[in-house]
């Protein structure tokens, strides 16, 4: 019994670990950037959604209405005005760019909304569901939904869409894909809007489930990072069964090991199959 | 005579500092098959890469149906009509067939279209309606050049630059490939560019043809009307 209940509490972690480590493999993939500010702005949604529930006092849920398109809106701007034009000096500036983001975002966010722990409430916050002698918190159940829901539409924009395949095509062959219509530029734009958005979703998850801080956001950058490696750098599936692979590795571990576990994992994963799991 | 359907006028085009392409010059009549031809590292590539758009000029002159695209990005030029078909065929590896053709009428003028262009693609190659579940990445090099020229054909153009399309390819492949080209040209009057290393297959196929020699289209005319001799003698530039 307890090891059912240990896999099932990894499984609705490792949803909160997909949904993190979504928008991040997507710019890895797409844009060619490791985004180290992805962590602060899975944060930031965290502050949107906490925020305005509470000006609102609506279910923190419903915010994603405001905040996935503010932050796709953010991601927008950010690709277009900044990281495009320093990107045409390599990658290694952008890099350093989303870096001194991390910190300004960071910084921001301590000066606007101070040091204070946060946590979103919710009417189902603590309900707990029994079923036969294993304990599931409906919140769980409930931000696993929204997990697997959020990459499920993902993967059918990417896979169905003229706007999804050319994105596809752009993380092949940028020059191919310009042959065909494509501005580069527009599309890198796009996936970071979009990576955001994800980011607004991750955001709410955590702090629904969690609390939070301004400085919040380098403990889950680390963990996106893991999911990405593992999920095989740029794979939307990949990233799916990585977030599980991770969720179940830090509930084996516990409160003391779990990232530490997770780590060896990683590491584990680098030296013996450093594509990850779903690359070629 | 008429406007030619491409005109390139003194064309530079470099990496850097180095001149790749000095000045070429050259014309496509409409409705034609015309072939470029020169050896390695000639420029023949670099010059089509700019035509496309991909590559910027350092100098010249691009006119297209009469309107000066000098300069334009790919992405702008392929929807006025002119395709390329890129040396290496650059099919999107990890994108199923069917998706690498579809990705042919992401121009918003041609999306309209796409079924039937589709159906038309899979008409001339049917290899490809068998295989369209497959990632174009798992097909042999013969398909992959299929496939990236179903994708160009699917722009709707009315000018294809094809670079090098017979690279890697066995002689039967080859044979069809062009026979099709052929027929495409007769039928639906498309205008051809063709760039070749092997001149005996240019000359045959073009009705026109180019030779480039060290970043410099260095003769052109008929292929009839120029001779095997000339033509080899511009080739190799003895
Ligand atoms: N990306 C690049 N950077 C620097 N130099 C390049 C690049 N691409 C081509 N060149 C150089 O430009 C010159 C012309 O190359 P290009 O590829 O246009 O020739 P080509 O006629 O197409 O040759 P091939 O028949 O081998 O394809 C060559 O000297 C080549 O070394
Ligand atoms: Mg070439």
């Amino acid at each position: 019994m307890q090891v059912i209940q240990l896999i099932i509490n990894g499984i609705l972690l490792g949803g909160i670990y997909a949904v993190l480590g979504v928008g991040m493999t997507m710019i890895f993939g797409i844009v060619k950037l490791t985004n180290l500010a992805h962590g602060e702005f899975v944060i930031l949604g965290a502050y949107g959604s906490t925020l305005l529930a509470q000006a609102l006092g609506v279910d923190p849920i419903l915010t994603l209405i405001v905040t996935i398109p503010c932050m796709f809106l953010i991601g927008m701007g950010l690709q277009t005005g900044l990281i495009n034009r320093v990107m045409l000096k390599g990658s290694e500036p952008a890099l350093l760019v989303t870096f001194g983001l991390s910190i300004i975002l960071q910084d921001a966010m301590l000066l606007l909304f101070t040091a204070d722990a946060r946590h979103a409430g919710a009417a189902y916050s603590s309900t707990i569901l029994k079923i036969g002698g294993i304990n599931i918190a409906l919140l769980d159940i409930i931000l696993l939904v929204i997990s697997l829901v959020t990459i499920l539409i993902l993967t059918m924009f990417l896979n169905k869409t003229y706007m999804g395949r050319s994105i596809r095509a752009t993380s092949d062959d940028t020059q191919a894909a310009s042959l065909m219509g494509v501005s580069v530029k527009k599309t890198y734009a796009i996936a970071m809007g979009i990576a955001l958005a994800t980011a607004a979703v991750a955001g709410l998850c955590i702090g629904l489930k969690w609390t939070f801080y301004a400085s919040s956001g380098g403990s889950y950058l680390l963990i996106a990072f893991g999911v990405v490696v593992i999920g095989g750098m740029g794979s939307i599936p990949g990233t799916l069964v990585a977030g599980l692979v991770f969720g179940l590795a830090q509930v084996i571990g516990g409160a003391n090991y779990g990232l530490l576990v997770s780590y060896i994992l990683l590491i584990i994963m680098l030296a013996v199959r450093p594509q990850g799991l779903f690359s070629k | 005579m008429s406007e030619p359907l491409l005109k390139v006028e003194g064309i530079q085009a470099k990496y850097g500092d180095f001149i790749a392409v000095h000045s070429a010059t050259l014309d496509v009549p409409e409705g034609k098959i015309v072939s470029l031809i020169g050896s390695n590292g000639a420029g023949k590539s670099t010059l089509m890469d700019t035509v496309a758009g991909l590559h910027r000029p350092s100098a010249g002159k691009v006119y297209f149906k009469g309107e000066d695209i000098t300069g334009l990005p790919a992405e702008k030029i392929v929807t006025r009509g002119l395709s390329l078909v890129p040396q290496g065929s650059r099919c999107f590896i990890r994108m199923s067939v069917e998706d690498n053709l579809i990705m042919g009428s992401f121009p918003k003028g041609v999306r309209a279209k796409a079924k039937d262009n589709l159906e038309k693609v899979y008409n001339l190659f049917p290899v490809l309606k068998e295989k369209r579940n497959d990632a174009s990445g798992s097909l042999s090099g013969g398909q992959r050049q299929m496939v990236a020229v179903g994708r160009a054909l699917m722009t709707d153009p009315e000018l294809v630059l094809f670079d090098e399309i017979s690279l890697g390819l066995a002689p039967t492949v080859i044979k069809d490939i062009y026979a099709t080209i052929k027929r495409l040209n007769k039928e639906t009057g498309i205008t051809v560019l063709l760039v070749e290393q092997d001149t005996q297959r240019a000359m045959k196929t073009g009705e026109l043809c180019h030779v480039m020699l060290k970043g410099e289209v260095v003769l052109s005319g008929p292929p009839r009307e120029l001779g095997d001799d000339e033509i080899k003698k511009a080739y190799f530039g003895i």
